[in-house]
């Protein structure tokens, strides 16, 4: 047994070992190197003749030739069970709350903590019986978890045809206590806990079919939902260049967005954003369930300067965390930023590799791996028919802010909306700066079709006249192009920005939405007549002033009523009855 | 006595190869010629052989010098000696004063584990209203100035050292000019904080190894002091060399380029220093501001370009003003709504408005006629150049927040400000 699964190093490169080994390994199965009383967890990534190329998560420092690697047989796994929600784990689920317990300020290597808790009891109810027919996923009891049922399941590896012959009654049940027996045709037995372990490189595919995603996924942001929505179990990405607002919107979405579960993937990105999270959610609370947000919430935290390798593996250990309460009949979001980081952990492996690279250095197999991702988003249904849910969005953070890159291109194939933010935008302080030309959705708004494509249809000519005006000035332009360009910049104002850190304003509901853009339609169809342009633009200014006031406003309130009645009676004032 | 290797299988580049066992991945070794004594680093190992980084360059290294290993990774001294010191980049004293080895830390050590960071929460004041006012500063906050090379940023840093409330200052100079290296150190005599001061310096004669120590020994110390409760400011300048010497360095070592002959770790090799910059709860924190000269003056380039990415916003310097457009500080509103409640509100109305004079400008440089609009945008547009901009302006955070609406005031009309209606009854001046 010893010797059957250890090696020995013969080579380090940065985080890259070559280890020897007598019998056999297996592709992408997690090894330990042993330094001293630490054990650096790897991860098998190559195997040429009888020596293997391993990632190690970990610093490599202080290694030798020689040192001895135990390999495990198993492939990189998380733990699932109750007790995920509200957690903070670094990227192959190691609770870092508990680390720095154990550890203080630094996390030190080779400190590995369970990912559940081992000790804490939880309420069982269950639902399948001895003598049920079951087979992998199905629901066989279920324990509180916060306001969810959490779904106690049939492993979901579970290959053919199983039957309960022992449950456990209902009761307090710690999570490693086994709750059910199972034997199929085989005769052969299995023991089934609240815990599983699954590989995080393999989606887990324990429900009937895959849905068309339809309904819009609210997420309260105006230019979103109404513009470029995005659709429960759809996947959209954010690129855009650094400061252009990625991290802002992620988090304004993790908070507003109604979803069951929220997992953030922070990846490779600074370690003071997640930090904002986990001060913020233990403390807001969540107005749909009256709870906080922390406890919908699972945080992923692989940050820049933490473990490359890890960092690769982070965004997978997110993905399968939301799978697996997709398996609940869950509807999650998975946020994750930023996939380049991502990309790029796996473009230094690569270089580590010496593989033949593609563009930009990046791996010749960065496209299918990308789609391989997003292709784990989606809305299915259960064995037992109900549906759940995986949305996933991700930000890229394309080099010099240039969307002709492989990782953004990649995405865009494979993603069903595309928010595109705008260095123009952000620098002008107009906040979301989603591009409202330039990105595109291929999910249902909220907004009526008719008044939508009016709208985009202003929008792109209001552009056209600001252009146009550049060349030949202000007063080249007819007032009524003139016009036109003071509604667009009244449409970006008033309904496309939205000031995300404003109680009121940050998030705006799907009922006032449609109220909201069926007043700005009207505004933006109706016929004004102005003396001239000073007039037109001052008009619009105050309009847009009201207006702002006006989405600052409580929604339904005596003020939202009051101050409606004041831009209605400001309408009247230049349009025609 | 660790064992001493005479034979030297390959000299490529920086990179020197021994063959040896029982050696240390990351480990130092001590490398001696006819023409001195260098250390190196283990950068590499393959079955026996060792690739050993020289820092000194491989320039007369002959293939039976010796090579001794030193049983350990590169340290650095912590103890409170340092201040007042100034050092190379590989730790050597510059000031002809003893050597330091007490207290000794392993550079490049772990992370700070994230649930142990908290949110950064005080105001650093410098004076500046482009600072405070519209992109202030935060302890802890790492924040590179986007210059390009004749401006003043090593001025504007030094200035904000000086005027920034803090306990130890920590210089890393790479690629340091003389005359650069001599202006920091009268600054910090001139005020009287030399004595609070550390310094290691890579000058652009210096062997290119020693320009990429500089930042991991600059912040170990400051890891340090920080644990010990002392708020350290670290200045970085240039990391636009730091860059260009790993580049270099990969070259030679025929990694495969990413961009622009840039290695594809570049972002996390920054990431890591700038990321040590941190808020230690019931300790001390680091700061980091750090000049990024932008090749060509282009922000897109790889160095700019993955360092923004990085930090916690940044200042462009050009024209030796501080660009309000471009220029941000991401942990501005972790503070700004503690200092006044209109503060927010000036940042963003100025801002717009200005970018608004731009525009103006534009039309009026092409020859287009004047609106009303337009000759209000122009007014302002040089008052707030003149008031806010310059960099001789050196007010409190409150006087600027005033003459803020004092400009907006002689320009425009109270609707015209955009501003919500319960801030304008407060700030807007009377008659
Ligand atoms: N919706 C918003 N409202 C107000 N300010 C915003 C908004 N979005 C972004 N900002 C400002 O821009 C800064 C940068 O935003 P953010 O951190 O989201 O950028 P990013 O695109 O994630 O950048 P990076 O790629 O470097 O991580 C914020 O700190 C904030 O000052
Ligand atoms: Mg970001």
């Amino acid at each position: 047994m010893q010797d059957a699964n250890t090696g020995k190093i013969v080579g380090v490169n940065g985080n890259m070992l070559t280890v020897e080994f007598d019998t056999s390994v297996t592709q992408n199965e997690v090894a330990y190197a042993l330094l001293g009383e630490h054990r650096l967890k790897s991860e098998v990534i190559r195997v040429r003749g009888n020596r293997a190329d391993l990632q190690v998560f970990e610093d490599t420092r202080g290694l030798k030739v020689g040192d001895r690697v135990e390999f495990t047989g198993q492939l990189l796994s998380v733990e699932l069970g109750p007790g995920l929600l509200t957690q903070v784990y670094d990227g192959l689920q190691n609770p870092l709350n508990d680390l720095a317990e154990k550890s203080g300020f630094f996390l030190q290597r080779g400190v590995y903590l369970p990912a559940l808790n081992y000790e804490r009891k939880w309420s069982f109810t269950p639902l399948a019986k001895v003598g049920d027919r079951i087979s992998g996923g199905d629901w066989l009891g279920w324990v509180p978890e916060g306001i969810f049922k959490h779904y106690i399941m049939a492993p979901f590896g579970l290959g053919g045809a199983w039957e309960v012959v022992k449950a456990a009654p209902a009761g307090d049940y710690l999570i490693s206590d086994v709750m059910f027996q199972l034997k199929n045709e085989k005769g052969e037995l299995r023991d089934v806990t609240m815990v599983q372990q699954w590989p995080v490189k393999i989606a887990i595919n324990a429900y009937r079919e895959k849905l068309l995603p339809e309904e819009t996924l609210i997420t309260q942001m105006r230019s979103i939902d109404t513009f470029f929505p995005v659709a429960v179990g759809g996947t959209f990405c954010t690129p855009g260049p650094f400061g252009a607002g990625k991290t802002v919107l992620q988090h304004a979405l993790s908070q507003f967005a109604e979803a069951d579960i929220v997992i953030i993937a922070a990846c490779g990105e600074r370690a003071g954003e997640v930090v904002e999270i986990l001060r913020e959610f233990p403390h807001l609370s969540d107005p749909r369930t009256g709870k906080t947000l922390m406890d919908r919430s699972i945080i992923i935290c692989n940050t820049s300067s933490m473990p490359v390798a890890a960092r690769e593996a982070s965004v997978y250990t997110a993905v399968t965390l939301a799978e697996y309460y997709r398996e609940m009949g869950l509807k999650c979001l998975l946020l994750a930023d930023s996939t380049s980081r991502w990309a790029q952990a796996l473009r230094e492996m690569s270089g580590r590799l010496e593989e033949i690279p593609g563009e930009e250095a990046f791996p010749a197999y960065l496209e299918s791996l990308i789609a391989g991702f997003y292709e784990r988003a989606g809305l299915v249904r259960l064995n037992n028919g109900e549906t759940g849910s995986v949305t996933i969005g991700g930000s890229v953070s394309p080099a010099g802010g240039n969307f002709e890159e492989p990782v953004t291109q990649s995405t865009l194939k494979v993603v069903g909306a595309f928010l595109g933010l705008s260095r123009e935008r952000s620098d002008a302080r107009r906040y979301p700066a989603i591009h409202p030309l330039d990105s595109w959705s291929k999910y249902l708004s909220v907004a009526a079709p008719e008044k939508l494509d009016f709208a985009r249809n202003l929008l792109r000519r209001g552009n056209e006249v600001n252009q146009m005006m550049k060349v030949i000035g202000e007063e080249g332009t007819h007032i009524n192009d003139f016009v036109i360009y003071l509604k667009s910049e009244f449409l970006d104002y008033v309904y496309l920005q939205q000031n995300t850190f404003d109680k009121v304003d940050g998030a705006c509901s799907k009922e006032r939405q449609i109220y909201v853009f069926d007043k700005v339609s009207a505004i933006l169809r109706a016929k004004f007549d102005f003396d001239d342009k000073d007039q037109a633009h001052r008009y619009f200014l105050e309009l847009r002033q009201m207006f702002i006031d006006w989405n600052y406003a409580e929604f339904e309130s005596e003020e939202f009523n009051r101050l409606e009645q004041a831009v209605d009676e400001k309408l009247k004032e230049h349009t025609h009855a | 006595m660790r064992k001493v290797y005479h034979r030297i299988i390959q000299i490529a580049g920086i990179v020197i190869t021994v063959e040896a066992d029982d050696v240390a991945y990351g480990d130092l070794a001590e490398v001696t010629t006819s023409r001195g004594t260098s250390l190196a680093q283990v950068i590499r190992l393959q079955d026996s052989k060792v690739f050993l980084q020289v820092f000194a360059g491989s320039r007369g290294i002959s293939t039976n010098d010796q090579v001794r290993f030193l049983g350990h990774p590169m340290r650095v001294s912590s103890s409170e000696n340092l201040l007042g010191r100034i050092f190379t980049g590989s730790g050597r004293p510059r000031d002809h004063r003893p050597m330091l080895e007490d207290q000794l830390v392993e550079i490049g050590g772990p992370s700070v584990n994230p649930a142990r960071r908290i949110v950064p929460k005080n105001m650093i004041r410098t004076g500046i209203p482009m600072i405070d006012v519209f992109n202030t500063l935060v302890e802890s906050q790492k924040l590179p100035i986007f210059s390009v090379a004749g401006e003043p940023y090593n001025q504007l840093l030094a200035r904000i050292a000086m005027q920034a409330e803090v306990d130890v200052i920590i210089l890393g100079g790479m690629g340091l000019k003389h005359d650069d290296y001599l202006f920091f150190r009268n600054t910090l005599d001139e005020h009287g904080a030399l004595s609070r001061s550390v310094m290691f310096v890579h000058t652009a004669s210096d062997p290119v190894v020693e320009c990429l120590l500089v930042p991991d020994m600059c912040l170990a110390v400051a890891e340090k002091y920080a644990l010990d409760g002392k708020r350290v400011l670290v200045l970085l300048t240039d990391m636009t060399n730091f860059a260009d010497a790993m580049k270099e360095i990969a070259i030679t070592m025929e990694q495969i380029p990413s961009n622009r002959g840039y290695p594809g770790d570049l972002y996390s090799q920054l990431a890591s220093r700038y990321e040590k910059a941190v808020d230690f709860e019931g300790a001390g924190s680091i700061t980091i501001l750090a000049v990024t000269t932008m090749p060509g003056d282009d922000v897109t380039h790889p160095i700019p370009d993955n360092t923004g990415y990085i930090t916690e916003g940044q200042f462009y310097l050009r024209n030796g003003r501080i660009e309000p457009f471009g220029s941000l500080s991401r942990l501005k509103q972790q503070v700004n709504s503690d200092t006044r409640s209109d503060h927010r509100t000036i940042m963003d109305t100025m801002i717009r408005f200005y970018a608004d004079y731009k525009e103006t400008l534009e039309k009026q440089s092409m020859g287009f006629q004047m609106s009303s609009w337009d000759d209000k945008l122009l007014k302002y547009g040089e008052l707030f150049e003149t008031r806010m901009m310059d960099l001789s302006v050196n007010i409190p955070l409150e006087e600027a927040l005033d003459l803020g609406w004092k400009t907006m005031k002689e320009c425009f009309d109270r609707t015209e400000s955009g501003i919500k209606t319960d801030l304008l009854n407060q700030y807007w001046p009377k008659d």
